[in-house]
């Protein structure tokens, strides 16, 4: 650290005030495009590249880059957040969120700017990160924590209340391979719970386990913040962002566009989702695109932003408008929701294949109300032909099922599971005061 | 209130290694290599029986085709003895450094999602070719009990030998494993070339089977001096002290152009990962 104080002066200590806990003053982060096909390249496209053009790839591998390939992820971010305070961080995909929480835990250096943080800092951009199946939740416990930045005794300290909060008392002693899903995002989370830090910087990982455990995940984090640490919490869940957070950051391509008071920030969210375009270009994939392209989604006759949050009492009705400039002769339309990553169903616009014209057309699409649990969702929109070869997809769009289930309506037990069926089994018994009371619906 | 104040800057080329904050990280370290040998014999029939019998097969048919079909010479000594010494303490370099080698390109789930310095991760693996070694070396006094050899005084200078050749084995792995990061292609590198070394280096024959005026060649081998003086610490066979310096000098270059290239590149694992 000395070594790099010489060569840029501490213009930023100066700047952190006694009650600061992150400053961040001019911080960018400038990415290499093309990182895929970096990754792995091998000796021999290095060795014919470079007959070509001696040591270009070499240079692009170690990191020297041409102007036109860069791109900055962030730039210019300039925040302080006080000492006890909870930031929420939200933005469309790709705005930033991410790198900037990354840049601020240390996993990525920046390009540009600089960052103080004081007190300890723990950041959970994953839950259970480097949790080995093969170890037993209690191995697991000390592996994560010490991983997550814990001291052994702190681990020790905290291992009843971390097996008791994730409630897997009996399975303590059990290899996590044999956990169910449920139990290891439980247990994970619990690990990251107990994190005692100065700071604590928190990325969408409540999207995860069922809604009874992301109530007392959110809880606990209430707790956490109400204990005097700081914590910056990057979500697309607006409702658990206003719920905890005091003030929030909106970011949009890489720049800070608001920095204030929840409620606003979040308004001002909503505003920039709506002024977005879904359906960009590179949205596609598969060889039907662009001879097919869909140009609008609507959900209940509004365009579809990003992000949308719905009523889970009203029906969604999804309109997709489109065209082809070929004529096909079998077609159709797929509407697709997926949840966690798993697909939940697929819509179709036919039965079967049917002939498309050239020319513009719409397909819609109707999801029964009550059908699908409160929380975050994902749909794509995709197209198939009777070739094979020939179809497309979108890329996949979030939007949000409000936490809304009317009191009346059985809430607490409709929680559980991927969707909700809106009907209820029967009873009957076998009794003779059963056999009575039936005999008396009858008569009534 | 000041002093824990953690700056963050860009990285600049004058990054220096920051072994104050690797203390800092000891728990990790000493977590990470009990969870790498704690997994390694899981779910296996024979468990730890493994660390024995690898070496034991590979000494049985090195003894049979070198040591009875090419008759190469072991200083006096039986040559399942001679090989076994020199065999274990090569495996415990090459496996160190294969595992240090492949260790950031596994671990990279971890080096997206959280931060630690990042030379934890070589380091633990390590851990699991110490275990090993420990095992065959008991088993190599077992197999000296068989043909009468005792162990001589030597003995003393086998932890100072065990250290050196730890410390290349680091110095070489560090540095593979970041050029990997970026360059996969040394995964496929890394296996022949530690298998070229080993025919390279005194394991299966006696450096005095070189002939005289080619000898300086293999001088120029860096673990040389720490696998040949393994041995003859554990053998009392006389130590070559020219080889164990020069082992030393090499070792020291290794470990740090290793350390300072895994320095220079570690920040930037996250982006190309």
């Amino acid at each position: 650290m000395t070594e790099q104080s010489i060569n840029t002066p501490n213009r930023i200590k100066s700047s952190v005030t006694p009650n600061a806990s992150i400053v961040v003053a001019g911080l960018g982060k400038q990415y290499v495009i093309g990182g895929a096909e970096q990754q792995y390249e091998s000796f021999r496209e290095l060795i014919s590249g470079a007959l070509l053009s001696p040591f270009r790839k070499f240079k692009r591998l170690s990191g020297e880059v041409t102007q036109e390939n860069k791109f900055w992820a962030l730039k210019n971010i300039n925040f302080t957040v006080n000492r006890g305070e909870v930031i929420g961080v939200i933005g469309h995909n790709g705005a930033g969120k991410s790198t900037l929480l990354k840049l601020i835990s240390r996993i990525t250096p920046p390009t540009e700017g600089e960052v103080a943080i004081r007190g300890r800092v723990a950041s959970l951009l994953e839950v259970g990160t480097g949790f080995h199946p093969e170890l037993t939740g209690r191995e697991n416990i000390y592996l994560n924590g010490s991983i997550l930045g814990m001291r052994r005794a702190q681990i020790e300290k905290y291992f009843n209340d971390i097996v008791e909060f994730a409630d897997i008392q009996k399975f303590i002693d059990t290899p996590v391979k044999r956990y169910s899903s449920g139990m290891y995002v439980r247990l994970a989370f619990s690990v990251a719970a107990h994190l005692d830090t100065d700071v604590l910087l928190v990325d969408e990982v409540l999207a995860v386990g069922d809604q009874k455990f992301q109530q007392k995940c959110l809880g606990k984090l209430g707790d956490v913040s109400a204990s005097g640490r700081t914590v910056l919490f990057v979500s697309h869940n607006l409702s658990s962002v206003s719920k905890l957070c005091s003030k929030v950051l909106v970011l949009d391509s890489g720049e800070i566009v608001f920095d204030g008071p929840v409620n606003e920030g979040i308004s001002h969210y909503n505003n920039q989702m709506s002024n977005r375009p879904v359906l960009a270009q590179d949205d596609y994939i598969g060889a039907l695109h662009p001879a097919v392209s869909f140009d609008e989604i609507q959900i209940n006759g509004m365009a579809f932003s990003e992000g949308t949050e719905l009523d889970p009492f009203e029906d969604i009705q999804v309109t997709i408008e489109a065209h082809s400039d070929v004529d096909l002769t079998g077609f159709r339309t797929v509407f697709s929701i997926r949840r966690d990553g798993t697909l939940l169903f697929s819509i179709y616009d036919s039965e079967g294949l049917s002939s498309l014209s050239k020319g513009r057309f719409t397909s819609t699409f109707l999801i029964p109300r009550k059908l699908l649990l409160p929380g975050e969702h994902t749909c794509s929109i995709g197209g198939v032909t009777d070739n094979i070869d020939q179809w497309l997809w979108t890329r996949n769009y979030q939007f949000n099922i409000a936490h809304r289930w009317h009191a009346d309506y059985d809430s607490t037990s409709r929680v559980a599971g991927l969707i909700n069926l809106d009907s209820l089994g029967s009873r009957s018994c076998s009794s003779s005061v059963g056999n009575d009371s039936s005999a008396n619906l009858e008569k009534t | 209130m000041q002093e824990n104040l953690t700056i963050i800057r860009p990285p600049t080329k004058a990054n220096k290694l920051d072994l104050s904050e690797l203390w800092e990280y000891r728990e990790l370290l000493w977590t990470m290599m009990m969870r790498d040998i704690k997994v390694r014999y899981k779910q296996t029939v024979l468990g730890v029986a493994w660390a024995i019998i690898q070496p034991l097969t590979i000494m049985l048919i090195f003894t049979l085709i070198f040591g009875r079909l090419a008759k190469i010479p072991s200083d006096g000594l039986p040559y399942p003895v001679f090989v076994f010494s020199g065999l274990i303490a090569w495996n415990f370099f090459s496996s160190a450094v294969s595992s240090g080698g492949a260790s950031m390109v596994s671990a990279s789930g971890m080096i997206s999602k959280v931060y630690f310095p990042r030379l934890v991760v070589p380091l633990a693996s390590i851990g699991v070719s110490v275990i090993d070694f420990t095992i065959s070396l008991v088993l190599l006094f077992i197999i000296m009990l068989i043909y009468a050899i005792a162990p001589s005084w030597q003995l003393v200078f086998f932890p100072l030998f065990t250290i050196g050749l730890a410390l290349a084995a680091i110095g070489t792995s560090s540095w593979l494993t970041s050029v990997t990061v970026v360059y996969r292609d040394f995964r496929f590198v890394l296996p022949f070339m530690m298998q070229i070394w080993m025919y390279i280096t005194p394991v299966i024959y006696p450096v005095s089977f070189i002939p005289e005026n080619y000898r300086w060649v293999i001088y120029l081998n860096p673990v040389l001096g720490w696998i040949d003086g393994i041995r003859a610490a554990v053998l009392g066979t006389p130590i070559d002290w020219l080889a164990v310096f020069l082992s030393a000098i090499f070792t020291a270059v290794i470990l740090y152009f290793g350390l300072r290239y895994f320095e220079r590149s570690e920040r930037r694992f996250a982006d190309v990962i």
